[in-house]
């Protein structure tokens, strides 16, 4: 697989499994606007991967569907960031905010770079998160002070660090005040048990009547 | 057949989700080229995770045919929509229909002080009494405020 298909999906897994895991709000979330704002995001966020998907699959001659929901767990180039379960509101703010500002200094990269396949669509996914970092920053905002939250915090950052390659990583240290050299980075390529409890659903329909249009 | 005869086609063909505006009106037609009985139209998301983007594309394929070509759909997942496309007429009739019309997008990304700010006008009385509810609401394009000055809710366009 050249490297142009693997960092497809490892963008679109990272959406697909947020996707998902932000979707797991909808009906629990703390209050009714926040029902709706986790609904529509997570929308937002599978879009994405639907969309990134397909750049992929032209290339590695397939289609989106497979892509999302045909692999065996252990080939999904997801961070752990997004597979974790967390049904804490501080985590899960947490969660959100630094995925957003690890999305938004990966994003940029990709918008400057030479792919302009790439750079487009990641363009106008950048249009969208424009929303989902307001909402991040206004909740991680209202929380700042909170030991729970900044515990949290602490605790995902060095998963959040593995969301950005490498020589990005201390850009994403100055936008979150955090520090790189304080911490372990919890590289991709290994996965949670969590991830395979999340497949196992995610796939169930699927699988269940292979090839069948649904 | 003309790429107008197509252009007036396509402005039949009502948003899936919000009916009052065509798509044309929205925006998200770019092009149209005929060659002979083949059309080719280019056709730009709203929002990729839109539900109603594949029923556009069917009703886009299905007027073609009606007119006795060949359509060819060619998506085009780059940035160039935006809610500065969507045509004035779209934009009053958004507003009639009760969803505020999306504010010109600035030169910088949308800010949540832009969110809270007084610009936004009550699609019902006109008041620019109001206030940010929601930055999401029920479809991926719609923020939910509330105006101060006739008491209800109301949902406003996203800028993109």
């Amino acid at each position: 697989m050249s490297a142009r298909a693997q960092r497809l999906l490892e963008l679109a897994d990272d959406e697909l499994i947020l996707g998902w895991r932000d979707s797991e709000w909808t009906g629990i979330a703390p209050t009714l606007e926040e029902d709706v704002a986790f609904s529509s995001i997570a929308q937002n966020e599978i879009g994405h991967a639907r969309a990134l998907y397909e750049l992929a699959a032209t290339e590695l001659g397939t289609d989106a569907d497979a892509l999302a929901f045909d692999r065996q767990p252990d080939e999904y180039r997801c961070a752990q960031l997004v597979e974790l379960r967390l049904m804490d509101w501080a985590h899960t703010i947490a969660r959100r905010y630094l995925y957003e500002e690890a999305d938004r200094v990966r994003l940029e990269a990709l918008k400057a770079g030479d792919d302009a396949e790439l750079a487009g669509l990641a363009a106008k996914i950048d249009r969208e998160e424009t929303y989902h970092r307001l909402h991040a920053e206004m909740w991680a905002g209202r929380l700042r002070d909170e030991p729970r939250f900044r515990s949290a915090i602490e605790e995902l950052w060095p998963y959040a660090l593995a969301v950005v390659d490498e020589g990005q990583r201390a850009e994403l240290a100055r936008r979150t005040g955090l520090s790189v050299d304080s911490t372990q980075t919890v590289q991709r390529g290994q996965h949670t048990p969590e991830l395979a409890e999340l497949w196992n659903e995610m796939t169930e329909v699927r699988r269940s009547a292979p090839g069948a249009t649904w | 057949m003309t790429a107008a005869a197509v252009w007036a086609a396509l402005d039949e063909i009502p948003d899936p989700e919000i009916p009052v505006i065509s798509l044309v009106d929205l925006g998200v037609v770019r092009d149209v080229a005929v060659d002979g009985a083949h059309v080719r139209i280019e056709f730009t998301p709203t929002f990729l995770g839109c539900p109603a983007l594949e029923v556009m594309r069917r009703a886009m394929e299905e007027k073609v045919e009606a007119l006795g070509g060949e359509p060819e759909v060619a998506v085009i997942q780059d940035d160039s929509w935006s809610t500065d496309r969507i045509s004035p007429a779209g934009r009053e009739k958004l507003r009639e229909a009760g969803l505020a019309p999306p504010a010109p997008r600035a030169a910088g990304a949308t800010t949540l002080v832009q969110l809270q700010s007084k610009a936004f006008r009550c699609p019902y009385c006109g008041s620019t009494e109001t206030r940010l509810e929601n930055i999401f609401g029920p479809t991926p394009c719609r923020s939910i405020r509330w105006c101060e000055s006739c008491r209800q809710p109301f949902e406003q366009f996203k800028t993109i």
